[in-house]
């Protein structure tokens, strides 16, 4: 709906005053010409908009610039390298995916590509700036509205781009439970976040939720940074993540039980305490096995849902993949979603891990960049990189993004016969 | 299903232990049993002793071609290589330690097995920073050498 020639209001929750005007709006609004803050609106033209700097967007970035595409990275953090920047591990993969290294240490790496390529004048990188809509374009192009916040102060730019990459990522998934909304809850990335970008001591003494590599890793991250880590629970039989991850935990003294779940956390005004139960094997809670349990922070690392609301807005086919987390967009092996021109890359494009994103980003920036013509060697690149993704894929670990993008796959063949 | 899926904690039975001999040499025990993507052990080997089929295989040691080097033990983002040696009734452990503070070397730490409990004591004998990794060198008594997988500095 627009309302007073604003498009994209959620009239619902728009305050009702005297002669506003409300409309429906067509199926993409038009920005409007109003000066935001009193500023005027900044217009970039570019070739490819990237939107997301973690490690699929950086990647994207790279290889699209490197094809010789003008690339602007827009990203809502004051600094690139999304989740790469508090992961202090060493990484997994071969030497492509740059193994044995920290991720902390791969986004500066990738920061550092970036700069090169931005000297040059290949790469913008717009930071601080959210992409706030997409908008009714001109020709073939499509048209961004995004915001970028100087403090409290903000300038909308508006972006005209000939192709859009989105590598937004994900979001932590909740669990329901009683007390899930005390202070002292939180998901396992908000608390990596909290002490290794911030240095804030989330609390003294955690409950991780989920055994799977973040609950697994987190729960690491807390012992380093001198947290108790009580326990794991894992409502699974196994251990989900990497045995090597929970191997470093378990040599530490912390326990992993598996078939236990969270039945409710207590306290008063904050986290006191949770009671912990085995569950059976239809997952039902086994009477008589609830177990108090004194912590004051419950982390939660119990699954990630792709983020999605730009593809949807811009109408790319979106479908429900339980194996990729949840609604994605539907998209080939070059990454490009069922709208010409437009590209899916990392956690967003179905839940994965690091080394797996980049590659796709690596795929669809060069395959962005062939679609406009620039082509230094990119049609051996582009095969490289999938080759590289099915090995990577190859394993026991890699079944469910297989899963996932196989269903991906023939569902868009179904729809595109 | 191993039990390691459900415990996180290997058994002996699940490693391929080095013979008396080759533990007097001085050998890599690799600690890494499942098929994930992950091979830069691989590459770190100066003799080709760690194989394997692909990325995603699980890595092999041939501990007569070992040479106790000890350069995977640092690059293993798993953490989960152990340079074992038998000498003088003595067990030297190499590992990677990734908490604070960082022992100095003659100080005397704990020794803990696989689920975290103390097994005996050590010495710290060699601390080496390979970029943000320490590795480790302890002494110990050699009967633990199979069992000791990490230590404890009290503070």
């Amino acid at each position: 709906m627009r309302v007073n020639g604003i498009p994209n209001v959620r009239t619902c929750i728009a305050p009702l005053k005297n002669d506003i005007k409300v409309e429906i709006q067509g199926k993409y609004a038009n920005l409007p010409d109003a000066k935001f803050k009193e500023n005027p609106v900044k217009t970039i033209d570019i070739d490819i908009l990237v939107v997301g700097a973690g490690p699929a967007g950086m990647c994207a970035s790279i290889e699209a610039a490197n094809q010789g595409a003008k690339v602007l990275l827009v990203d809502e953090n004051p600094c690139v390298g999304g989740q790469l920047i508090k992961q202090t591990h060493k990484f997994f993969g071969s030497k492509h995916e740059k193994a044995g290294t920290r991720g902390i240490q791969i986004a500066k790496d990738l920061e550092n590509e970036l700069k090169e390529l931005e000297k040059k004048g290949e790469v913008t990188v717009l930071l601080d700036s959210t992409v706030i809509g997409y908008y009714e374009g001109k020709g073939k192009k499509y048209k961004f509205g995004v915001l970028k916040r100087y403090g409290y102060e903000g300038i909308l730019h508006e972006i005209d781009c000939k192709s859009v990459i989105f590598a937004v990522g994900a979001m932590e998934n909740m669990l329901l439970f009683p007390g899930n909304d005390l202070p002292g809850v939180y998901g396992a990335g908000a608390v990596q976040t909290l002490m290794n970008v911030y240095g804030v001591k989330p609390g003294d003494k955690v409950i991780m939720v989920g055994a799977g590599n973040v609950g697994l890793i987190v729960s690491y991250q807390l012992l380093q940074a001198g947290i108790q880590v009580d326990r794991v629970v894992e409502a699974v039989p196994i251990i989900g993540g990497y045995h090597v991850h929970a191997a470093k935990l378990r040599r530490c003294g912390v326990p992993i039980y598996t078939s236990y779940s969270i039945k409710e956390v207590y306290g008063d005004g904050k986290v006191e305490g949770a009671v912990v139960v085995k569950l059976d094997k239809n997952w039902q809670p086994v009477k008589g096995s609830e177990e108090k349990v004194d912590c004051d922070t419950i982390c939660l690392a119990v699954g990630l849902t792709p983020s999605t609301r730009l593809l949807s807005q811009v109408g790319v086919e979106m479908e429900f993949v339980p194996e990729a987390g949840g609604f994605v967009a539907l998209h080939n092996n070059s990454m490009q979603t069922t709208v010409k021109g437009v590209y899916v890359a990392g956690d967003s494009s179905g839940i994965e891990e690091a080394s797996t994103a980049m590659i796709e980003g690596k795929i669809a920036g060069v395959s962005a960049a062939l679609q406009l013509s620039y082509d230094k060697k990119a049609k051996t690149l582009k095969k490289q990189y999938i080759a590289e993704l099915e090995r990577l894929r190859d394993g026991p670990f890699g079944e469910k993004p297989r899963v996932a993008k196989n269903k991906i796959k023939k569902l868009l063949e179904k729809k595109h016969v | 299903m191993y039990s390691y899926e459900k415990t996180g904690i290997l058994s002996k039975k699940d490693l391929k232990l080095p013979s008396k001999k080759q533990l007097e040499k001085g050998v890599a025990i690799i600690e890494c049993v499942q098929e994930i993507p992950c091979n830069p052990c691989v590459d770190s080997c100066p003799v080709n002793a760690i194989s394997m089929k692909d990325v995603n295989a699980p890595p092999i040691a041939d501990y007569d071609k070992c040479i106790g080097c000890g350069k995977c033990i640092g690059i293993c983002p798993g953490l989960a290589i152990f340079l074992t040696k038998i000498k003088d009734n003595k067990a030297l452990i190499t590992l990677q330690y990734e908490f604070l503070p960082i022992p100095e070397v003659e100080t005397k730490v704990k020794a803990l097995d696989r689920e975290g409990n103390v097994v005996g004591k050590a010495i710290v004998k060699k601390v080496v920073k390979e970029g943000k990794t320490m590795v480790i060198a302890i002494e110990a008594s050699a009967d633990l050498a199979m069992d000791i997988r990490n230590i404890r500095v009290d503070s």
